[in-house]
């Protein structure tokens, strides 16, 4: 036959390094067992892969490490199902599949010149991640950066170092946020859709770029339409059950859109021309 | 040679003897009082004089196979190390599928536009695909809940047939279709078909003028405020039990699952039918699930055949009107009745009926 490539067959690659975000989130960082595979790999920011573990199955996850820096490809994943419970049992060292990359991505030659939001909560900032690092690794190609980011508690923050470097960093914006008072926290306190609102941020030539879990981005999305942001400028990146992830098995559809395939980027714009089953 | 062949009725199990040289056949043959696609061998009793009461698919798209093998592997060096082997094989014997109905043979390039013509083509139908000579029969009359017609099918259409049968008195009037089904004309049991051309052609008109179109006009259109409406759904199915049998019956559907089994550091990942019609099948591991009721999956289900799919794939349906969903489901839901009641011409006989036209 027709040699095609066989889209079900993951590259086997090692656990490098695996980092506890919080109590229920780690990020591994992997690389291709063939160092040719991981030189020639090229993806783009906001593009997902598929994580295996062979034995238990495999799940879908941004990989949230930015194009510009490739030494590894990084997952952050949070325990919820049994392939993501079997993925926190691993260690440096240990085999996995990947199949990457998958689907659409930030939309950033667009962006370029203007201002950027970035809206995130919980383990929504694993996509933002991506496309942070790399704006900041082309800093000069955008104007301000603000990064509004919260979660329910302080160790439920991800990244943690990265936060205090762009905190220090006077190119970023950065507002951090958690539900509730806690000890030793002396920050802002409140729902990220509230602290958006208090924040306030201008829509003038901003695009603004959101992430977290559904209730989070549904009023999200109220305010920054209430702040008088325009369709087009919102931009989301969308979760789904997914098994093929190249736009077959029929699970993350919405509509006549396949979410790991026509997605997981899409528009407010776009959002609102597709059934509202999300 | 002739363009056409005739099969006389005595030589048929010859002729399919002859196929099963160098594939395996599979033909319709009784199996209790159902009628099921199996490897033809001579215990087995064919059945031809009604359609199969599930369709061929799994010839081409099995209903559980095997996506590739892994192994783990000890290190000798450092038994604390590991690596995994993967093995994919995707090679498939010839096969024929034969005497299947042409509404099935339609359902096949349906899958085709999904599997085939894509950036990610999938190697395993692919293969099958290609190497599957496609014999169909055409239908004398219509079964229960048939409407291939409404959905630009027909008893005797020929889109998906390799080669195509009819029936007459004696034996069977063979049209090639395909490359590779006009070199079954030169088995040595096939005569010249050109004195029963005409036969044939009669017998097809008539088939087709039985078939009920259940659409007003041949050009379907939904109404979009129909089927945006939940309420239309909810009433529309309240009877579904989410059961799947629609889905596992229909010669179009092809969602699937990929699951991982394992015993004692090897195993195997294999892809599965499934269905969009169950609970679980979009249930997500933070227990969200974005199709959480039985409306929301079966609008989902006639929204991708009739909706969803001609929006991707300039207009085409993704339904062959083949009617098992209508003959078997277990509390009588017809999609045909849905569909039609979901176009603008059934809207507005609704409006004037003031209810739904059921």
């Amino acid at each position: 036959m027709t040699d095609i490539k066989n889209p079900y067959l993951p590259e086997l690659a090692t656990v490098l390094r695996v980092i506890e975000e919080t109590p229920n989130i780690k990020s591994f960082q992997v690389a291709f067992n063939d160092p040719e595979k991981m030189k020639g790999f090229t993806f783009q920011p906001g593009q997902v892969g598929q994580l295996s573990v062979f034995g238990v199955g495999e799940s879908t996850f941004v990989i949230n490490s930015p194009p510009t820096r490739m030494e590894y490809l990084q997952f952050s994943v949070m325990k919820a199902g049994e392939v993501t419970a079997a993925i926190h049992n691993l260690y440096p060292g240990d085999q996995v599949g990947i199949r990457a990359p998958l689907g659409n991505w930030f939309p950033y030659e667009e962006m370029k010149g203007r201002n950027i939001l970035f809206i995130g909560g919980g383990i929504g900032l694993a996509p933002l991640r991506t496309l942070i690092l790399f704006m900041l690794d082309n800093r000069s190609d955008y104007k301000d950066i603000t990064i509004i980011y919260g979660s329910r508690t302080p160790p439920d923050l991800c990244y943690k170092d990265e936060l205090k470097e762009w905190e220090e960093r006077s190119d970023v914006n950065l507002i951090l946020t958690v539900d509730n008072e806690y000890p030793g926290w002396s920050k802002r306190t409140g729902f990220v859709p509230t602290v958006l609102k208090e924040v306030a941020p201008s829509p003038d030539d901003t695009v603004a770029i959101t992430c977290g879990p559904p209730i989070m981005i549904k009023f999200v999305l109220e305010g920054l339409a209430q702040l008088k942001f325009r369709d087009e400028d919102i931009i989301t990146t969308l979760e789904k059950r997914m098994k093929c992830g190249i736009g077959l098995c029929g699970r993350c559809n919405i509509g006549s859109k396949y979410v790991c395939k026509d997605g997981p980027v899409f528009s407010l714009a776009q959002l609102k021309e597709m059934p509202d089953d999300v | 040679m002739p363009d056409t062949g005739y099969l006389p009725k005595e030589k048929v199990k010859d002729f399919m003897r002859e196929l099963a040289k160098d594939a395996v056949v599979y033909a319709p043959c009784l199996e209790g009082d159902t009628v099921i696609f199996r490897p033809f061998s001579e215990e087995r009793t064919l059945c031809f004089d009604r359609p199969a009461n599930s369709p061929p698919k799994s010839v081409i798209y099995p209903q559980s196979e095997q996506l590739f093998a892994f192994e783990y592997k000890k290190d000798p060096e450092d038994h604390q190390k590991m690596s995994v082997e993967l093995k994919a094989d995707t090679n498939v014997p010839g096969m024929v599928i034969f005497a299947a109905r042409p509404c099935d043979a339609r359902g096949f390039t349906i899958y085709d536009r999904v599997f085939i013509d894509t950036d990610t083509p999938d190697p395993y139908y692919k293969k099958r695909r290609e190497n599957t000579l496609i014999v169909t029969l055409s239908c004398a009359e219509p079964s229960p809940g048939c409407f291939c017609v409404g959905v630009g099918g027909g008893p005797a259409h020929k889109e998906g047939s390799d080669a195509m049968m009819t029936e007459l008195e004696g034996g069977y009037f063979i049209e090639p279709v395909s490359e590779k089904g006009k070199a079954i004309l030169n088995k040595s049991m096939i005569e010249d078909g050109s004195p029963y051309l005409q036969k044939a052609q009669e017998a097809q008109a008539k088939a087709h003028e039985a078939v009920k179109n259940p659409f007003e006009t041949d050009k379907l259109k939904i109404s979009q405020d129909l089927f945006n409406n939940d309420a239309f759904w909810e009433e529309a199915v309240s009877k579904c039990v989410s059961c799947g049998a629609c889905t596992y019956l229909c010669p179009t559907c092809y969602c699937f699952n990929i699951t991982d089994e394992q015993a004692s550091g090897k195993g195997e990942r294999i892809r599965s039918w499934d269905a969009c019609m169950f609970f679980h099948f979009t249930l997500e591991a933070s227990t969200h699930n974005p199709r959480p009721t039985r409306f929301q999956r079966f609008k989902n289900r006639v929204g991708h055949k009739f909706v969803y799919y001609p929006e991707k794939y300039d207009g085409a349906i993704a339904c062959c009107g083949c009617g098992r969903c209508i003959r078997y489901c277990p509390v009588s839901v017809d999609i045909s009745e849905i569909v039609s009641n979901l176009t603008e011409s059934g809207q507005k006989q609704q409006q004037t009926a003031g209810s739904a036209k059921k």
